[in-house]
């Protein structure tokens, strides 16, 4: 059968030191020996933690305005989106009469993928994903996030547009309408 | 243990009673203490996750701080199983077995939302969790979660193997009585 490729040439005698395999085991522990006054790489974790980017997407988490008030209006854009489905939203009225608000917003940390369509999509700006990477559970309950959980981990977050001003009348609406009325005509 | 043990040592130079020159402890706690610094986790990569759990054991993040960098492929030398990865259906025996063939005490990672929870997942062929199959101690979520939530997640089973030691104690459960303190 004639052979197909090219023929490797291995050397047959290699002398007496090489077949004794000192000078590669010399040749390894050189190597071992030049990374010992090499910087160190290693980040010391629980002491030392990585400076993650601006932009980095960890665990999400519902935020208040700088009124108090949950930003969320429970439109179900969020749970629609959710590629794992791990957002349960059930709605209630609020007692300003105008929006709704979330009665229940669970998110299920270990379905979520963190991949940020809830803040995309969130025409109200009340979901944001944070920048915490390092929460861990005992159990599944335990890491089903209720909402109380998610605004404690969201924080305040300003309005700027003030809507609140807009759609209730109080808080010095009647000069942000006149304003507004002004710069239309 | 007598009463003229209970004082300072004759001749010993200082005022340290016995029990501080002696440290005792119990056999349980101590087993825990030699398990929690070299746990030897068994990589169980099914997906992308397992290159987390690679990160995790190299230089920069170097889990060997922890005692746990002998990642074992042999499932009779590990007792730290990290799923780390989607378990689908055709795997799930295969998982099943391997965690059964680890010797007792042994501790499960579900790394990840898949391992966690099935994820994104939502199919057919996919074990919703791997906690079907097996009893997992920690989960972690993420996709993939960092090295840092992974060294979490060893940090926690060496909690939890500590407890659990402790937790045998007649005396109370989780109490732990300072060193040299008068018994």
């Amino acid at each position: 059968m004639p052979l197909i490729g090219k023929q490797v040439s291995r050397p047959r005698n290699r002398g007496l030191l090489a077949a004794s395999y000192l000078p590669s085991i010399l040749k390894g522990m050189w190597i071992t020996l030049r990374h010992i006054f090499r910087p160190k790489v290693t980040m010391q974790y629980p002491e030392q933690t990585w400076q993650l980017p601006e932009n980095y997407r960890g665990l999400p988490a519902l935020v208040k305005d700088d009124g108090g008030r949950v930003k969320c209006v429970a439109c179900f854009l969020c749970q629609y989106v959710c590629p794992p489905k791990a957002i349960e939203i059930e709605a209630q009225e609020i007692t300003s009469g105008v929006e709704k608000g979330p009665k229940l917003f669970n998110i299920n940390m270990l379905r979520c993928i963190m991949c940020g369509y809830c803040e995309e999509v969130c025409p109200e700006q009340a979901i944001f994903l944070t920048k915490e990477s390092t929460t861990i559970g005992l159990s599944r309950a335990e890491m089903i996030f209720p909402k109380e959980k998610l605004l404690a981990m969201g924080g305040v977050r300003p309005d700027p547009i003030k809507k609140w001003a807009r759609l209730t009348g109080v808080a010095g609406s009647r000069e942000t309408r006149a304003s507004e009325g002004g710069a239309v005509r | 243990m007598s009463e003229t043990l209970q004082g300072p040592i004759e001749g010993a130079g200082d005022d340290r009673t016995f029990d501080q020159w002696v440290m005792t402890t119990r056999l349980a706690e101590y087993v825990a203490w030699g398990r929690k610094n070299s746990l030897w986790p068994m990589p169980m990569g099914l997906a992308c996750c397992a290159i987390e759990l690679m990160a995790m054991v190299a230089p920069r993040y170097d889990v060997a701080r922890f005692g746990a960098e002998a990642l074992r492929f042999s499932p009779r030398q590990a007792d730290l199983m990290i799923v780390a990865g989607t378990v689908v259906k055709k795997m799930a025996p295969a998982v099943k077995r391997i965690f059964d063939q680890m010797p007792d005490p042994k501790w499960v990672i579900a790394m990840g939302a898949c391992a966690s929870s099935g994820g994104m997942f939502r199919s057919y062929s996919v074990t919703q969790g791997v906690d079907e199959i097996i009893p997992v101690d920690v989960y972690i979520p993420g996709c993939p979660p960092r090295p840092e939530a992974l060294i979490e997640g060893v940090m926690r089973v060496q909690q939890l193997l500590d407890d659990r030691a402790r937790a045998r104690r007649p005396s109370g459960a989780g109490r732990r009585e300072p060193v040299g303190a008068g018994r």
